[in-house]
């Protein structure tokens, strides 16, 4: 065994875990404050590749102008929704909303493909190539940025879940809907924060993964990953979306490499199924106890 | 206005064709049936066919779904395995194709009960999402499975054989699809009349209140699960009789998608949503296909655009039903019959 080339392969999962760790995030967040399964978060993903090529491409704008204004395109596109989509369907059951983000997925993958066609893309470079290395093992550049980038924004939102105002707002509406309200937290601007916080955070994580893999109306797949993240860690669990989605970064890298790569999917899966098994609401998720 | 539809036992009132006006249009719908293939070209036969084909895997879903409350992902999946059986036994054991296509359901049945078996622990949007691992799991087994499925470049299925008479045209395959998927479509219809089709609603509606009175939930959850599967399967087998060849990506993960679309838009727990659901949701690409050679002369690139639209009205199909008119076609039906009822009065 060469621990040398184990050790790269190592970290390149650990890269992508924590690109699937803040993806994860994105689907938490959703879920926290509205109890809806966003699988549009993998679309979003492609939005925020795509609305940074225009940006840099067809409008001719610096990158460090591109970047932030994807990332806002990612959250207005939230808000959007959130107004006129989701908040029509408040109560309606589980399976609507669902449906209703795969409906919206497959919306903003024919309007990718009408307007930039289904060529996949190469995101122009923002992230420089030197390779770095820790120790001796060779880390990607692109994927050595992803993981810090990751890790510093996870960070940013544990301390504004802790602190901020917004952040526990939204832990409360989380807790219990009802007695939030009747603290004086206006609950629907917390829906359509989190929202907006949401599809920034995913925007954000394609423009990553878009940095790394090239752009294409078809790599909303990655959304897959993260959902598998979210299942295994639990829907409403931070901490599950992050242990989850570095556990699931590992798995792959380790599957893609050793066993080839389509072993990648079947491995995560089944480590899903046996997870669900074993802790039907995730590993850290909360369990709903069922009474008459 | 409908009058003198008094029931005088409990057995015309548990009817499944209660009024006259019922029986009538069922009457005319049996009759379009059976002319059909000697009124329709080609390409509209072949349309028939695809349509009964995806209006059985729809009665089997919205049985899981819409009656017992359990959401699949897997539909397609299921529908694979029917295919690959249908294949296998046409291919390799030479056995008669009706046969083969109950041995594709019953095949489908029991991968259905294995992938079942979480149901008891794991529910609502976790259940889906073990199915959707399912569902890549199954996919796996195709493409590696190479001794049985033939890997990647699937298998070819000779045309269904009866009596000596080769049924390769969709006009010959229309007189086994269509009646196989009616009597599908009855049996489902007849299902919740029955004890087994109660208990799969009280199960959908609390599933705790159920076992309480007395529904044993793993038996009947995996029963639920076993008859979706087995309505999928025998839709896979007749689709694999119908394009003859099987690969695994004969049914990507997008089907099943399709197939609870399809149950939606055609409204969640009713008969008819599934036929009006997966009639409606094949169609209506085909018919984009009308509008874009219509809009050609003015619009000279609307052909390369017809992919993309597609994908754009699939999703804005779900979104608006979901959206407008939750209870789906089966509401609008509904609601056209009540004006009828009650005309001259307005509902």
């Amino acid at each position: 065994m060469d621990w040398l080339f184990f050790t790269e392969v190592t970290l390149a999962g650990l890269g992508s875990g924590a690109l699937l760790s803040l993806t994860a995030l994105s689907f938490v967040l959703i879920y926290k404050a509205t109890r809806v399964i966003n699988l549009a978060v993998g679309e979003i993903l492609m939005l925020g590749g795509y609305l940074f090529f225009a940006f840099v491409t067809a409008f001719g704008l610096a990158t460090w102008l591109a970047i932030p204004l994807a990332i806002a395109g990612g959250a207005l596109f939230g808000f959007v929704v959130e107004r006129t989509l989701i908040r029509p369907m408040l109560g309606e059951s589980s399976i609507s909303v669902l449906m209703l983000t795969v409906g919206l997925g497959s919306v903003l993958i024919g309007a990718t493909e009408l307007i930039w066609n289904t060529d996949p893309r190469a995101l122009p470079d923002f992230m420089g190539q030197t390779p770095v290395f820790i120790g001796e093992a060779y880390v990607s550049r692109k994927i050595a940025i992803g993981f810090v980038v990751s890790a510093l924004v996870i960070a940013l939102f544990l301390l504004l879940f802790r602190f901020w105002r917004g952040g526990v707002a939204l832990r409360a509406t989380a807790t219990d809907q009802a007695a939030a309200y009747s603290c004086g937290i206006n609950v629907p601007a917390v829906f359509s924060l989190a929202w907006m916080v949401a599809c920034a955070t995913a925007a954000g994580a394609g423009l990553l993964v878009g940095a790394i893999g090239g752009i294409s109306p078809t790599m909303g797949v990655f959304g897959l990953s993260a959902l598998v993240v979210v299942i295994i860690g639990g829907l409403d669990s931070v901490l599950g979306a992050l242990i989850g989605g570095i556990l699931i970064g590992l798995v792959e890298a380790w599957a893609g490499t050793f066993l080839g790569g389509e072993y990648k999917l079947v491995t995560t899966f089944s480590i899903l199924i046996a997870a669900l098994m074993i802790r039907p609401y995730g590993l850290f998720g909360t369990v709903e106890i069922e009474r008459l | 206005m409908r009058i003198a539809t008094a029931k005088e036992t409990y057995i015309a009132d548990e009817g499944l064709l209660v009024t006259a006006t019922q029986r009538a249009w069922m009457g005319v719908l049996l009759a379009m049936l059976v002319l059909a293939p000697f009124m329709l070209n080609q390409y509209w036969l072949y349309l028939a066919c695809l349509v009964a084909i995806n209006v059985a895997s729809a009665t089997g879903l919205n049985i899981l779904t819409g009656y017992t409350g359990l959401v699949s992902l897997g539909q397609a999946a299921f529908m694979a395995v029917g295919a690959y059986t249908v294949a296998f036994f046409e291919g390799q054991v030479g056995t008669p194709f009706l046969l083969n296509i109950l041995a594709a359901g019953l095949v489908s049945a029991l991968v259905g009960v294995l992938v079942g078996i979480p149901s008891l622990r794991v529910k609502g949007l976790y259940l889906a999402i073990a199915t959707i691992a399912a569902s890549v799991i199954l996919h796996f087994v195709f493409t590696h499975w190479v001794s049985v499925t033939g890997g990647v470049r699937g298998i070819n299925v000779a045309p269904a054989r009866f009596f000596g008479l080769e049924l390769a045209s969709p006009f010959a395959l229309y007189f086994v699809i269509v009646p196989i998927t009616c009597l599908m479509v009855l049996g489902a219809a007849n299902l919740f009349r029955t004890r087994i089709g109660r208990a799969f609603i009280a199960i959908r509606d609390r599933d705790i209140s159920a076992e309480v009175l007395g529904i044993p939930l793993l038996r009947y959850k995996l029963m639920s699960f076993a008859l979706s599967s087995f309505y999928a399967g025998v839709a896979g087998g007749m689709w694999a009789y119908f394009f003859r060849v099987v690969t695994p990506e004969s049914f990507p993960f997008a089907t099943s998608i399709f197939f609870l679309a399809a149950v939606i838009v055609g409204g969640l727990g009713t008969i008819i949503g599934s036929v009006l659901g997966a009639a409606f949701m094949t169609l209506v690409p085909e018919l984009l296909k009308y509008v874009v050679d219509w809009l050609a002369p003015i619009f000279p690139n609307a052909g390369a655009a017809l992919s993309p639209v597609r994908t754009i009205v699939f999703g804005a199909l779900i979104i608006l039903f979901l959206v407008f008119e939750p209870h789906g076609l089966a509401e609008m039906v509904r609601r056209a019959r009540r004006f009828f009822h009650l005309w001259p009065f307005r509902t």
